[in-house]
């Protein structure tokens, strides 16, 4: 690898981010200082087809989002394992095919057991 | 060195500010072909075909009231829009589209056309891609309204269950690319087999293709995936709360988002800027055709197919792209080991 794939190559994504954050709130200034405010307690209720919200929204939610969210947990740490393998594989050939492959099996055992308990079934 | 900082500099600025441009071009685009579609004419009166609406919409929004309800939380409400845009700015920084060149002599040194070239580039995408659910939730949750906590968590989960199959995707391409830096992917596509095929990585990937797309979709929270701003349903989905220049930011987000990933398929699988006809230092407006051709797709899509259930589209991305997406890395891993590729 060159050398010019150092810490030194991340500057200038650092640059734009903080172009992209200047835009933003700038914009977002900009615009709060040109419009108009005049609010009143009705304009300042959360939208509900006019209707006054009786509750607060933050409520309990359906169990399947934490599901969802621990699944991709587990899924996702094993794609970003995979993609190291994925560039060197060149070099591992069949003993990397063979290695991925009892990983993905560990993998699909799990997926299986998740499937038949029913935690990808979304009602 | 100056010059470089210089080049730098204005590359940054040229990116950032085609990126707006885009998105405004984009807006454009799909209110007319959806006109097309639809036999309508859609806006017409602003500029030269419309071309200046856009921007007329843009003023509009700035001049307009702010609202926020008074039981959001203010700085989460605040921040979320920030987060959404500067996330979907961000993820452009690695994205390559074209080759370096000189400008036909005017610099010393080729440039090369991409903010930053990183050699991992492809999980700097990823990352920041995954940056962007995190606008969606605290939009959702901070505003304090049941329709846009609904729009929120409903995308959230949307975008976690498709980012899996979309990093399978783009292992399969890692597998036959060797690399993770998205110019050397592309320089890898170059060149053509029996004379007349691309050496596109389309042709060696059309499941691969498919699953990147579809995840795409999805990730971009575009119809027929568009659940979070279900209307019929959720109002707005996590922006309902939001009006003036902060919606503008989502919506502009969203269509940042859309280029970012059409950018990055074409870089992936469409031979980024290499093309015939043109000489490579022209290769850019190769790429500008192929990214066109995709979001033409996503508009095009937007205003065909009909919108998914919410469970059907759960259960499309864990039980068929994900193993679809499993099993095309293995076949990919045993195809580049028999082939020798």
């Amino acid at each position: 690898m060159p050398s010019a794939y150092g810490a030194s190559a991340y500057i200038p994504i650092a640059i734009f981010v903080a172009v992209a954050t200047g835009f933003a709130l700038f914009t977002l200034v900009f615009s709060s200082l040109i419009h108009s405010e005049k609010y009143n307690k009705v304009k300042l209720e959360p939208y509900e087809c006019g209707i006054e919200p009786t509750t607060d929204a933050r409520d309990r939610y359906s169990i399947r989002y934490y599901l969802v969210a621990m699944l991709f947990v587990i899924f996702d740490v094993e794609t970003v394992f995979m993609f190291p393998w994925a560039v060197i594989f060149n070099k591992l050939l069949l003993f990397g095919l063979i290695e991925m492959m009892v990983f993905i099996f560990i993998l699909v055992v799990g997926y299986y057991y998740a499937w038949q308990k029913g935690a990808l079934d979304w009602v | 060195m100056t010059t470089l900082l210089i080049t730098q500099i204005v590359l940054t600025l040229v990116v950032f500010q085609g990126l707006l441009l885009s998105a405004a071009a984009m807006v454009w685009v799909e209110r007319r072909l959806a006109a097309l579609l639809q036999q309508r004419l859609g806006p017409i009166r602003v500029g030269w075909q419309g071309l200046l609406q856009p921007f007329a919409d843009v003023i509009k929004l700035m001049f307009k009231e702010e609202l926020r309800p008074g039981s959001a939380d203010p700085l989460l409400f605040a921040l979320a829009p920030i987060i959404s845009a500067t996330a979907a700015f961000a993820a452009f920084a690695v994205v390559p589209f074209g080759a370096s060149t000189t400008f036909f002599g005017l610099l010393d040194k080729p440039l090369l056309l991409q903010v930053a070239d990183v050699n991992v580039a492809v999980l700097v995408i990823f990352a920041i891609a995954s940056m962007g659910v995190y606008g969606i939730v605290l939009a959702g949750w901070s505003s304090n309204s049941k329709y846009s906590l609904l729009g929120g968590l409903r995308s959230s989960a949307q975008m976690i269950s498709y980012e899996l199959s979309y990093g399978l995707a783009l292992a399969s391409v890692l597998l036959i690319g060797n690399s993770m830096s998205l110019t050397e992917l592309v320089n890898g596509q170059a060149g053509v087999w029996f004379g007349f095929i691309p050496k596109w990585f389309v042709f060696l990937q059309p499941l691969g293709f498919f699953i990147f797309m579809t995840a795409g979709i999805a990730e971009t929270n575009r119809a027929p995936f568009d659940f979070p701003e279900a209307e019929q349903e959720l109002v707005a989905g996590y922006h309902t709360e939001y009006s003036s220049m902060s919606f503008a930011m989502f919506f502009l987000a969203e269509y940042i988002n859309m280029v970012t990933v059409s950018a990055v398929a074409t870089d992936l699988y469409l031979g980024g800027w290499h093309g015939p006809f043109l000489p490579e230092s022209l290769g850019w407006i190769w790429f500008l055709i192929k990214v066109g051709a995709i979001l033409f797709f996503y508009v095009w899509m937007r205003w065909t197919l009909p919108r998914y259930r919410y469970d059907q589209l759960m259960a499309f991305g864990w039980k068929v792209l994900l193993p679809l997406s499993m099993i095309n890395l293995l076949v990919t891993a045993a195809g580049v080991l028999y082939f020798g590729l």
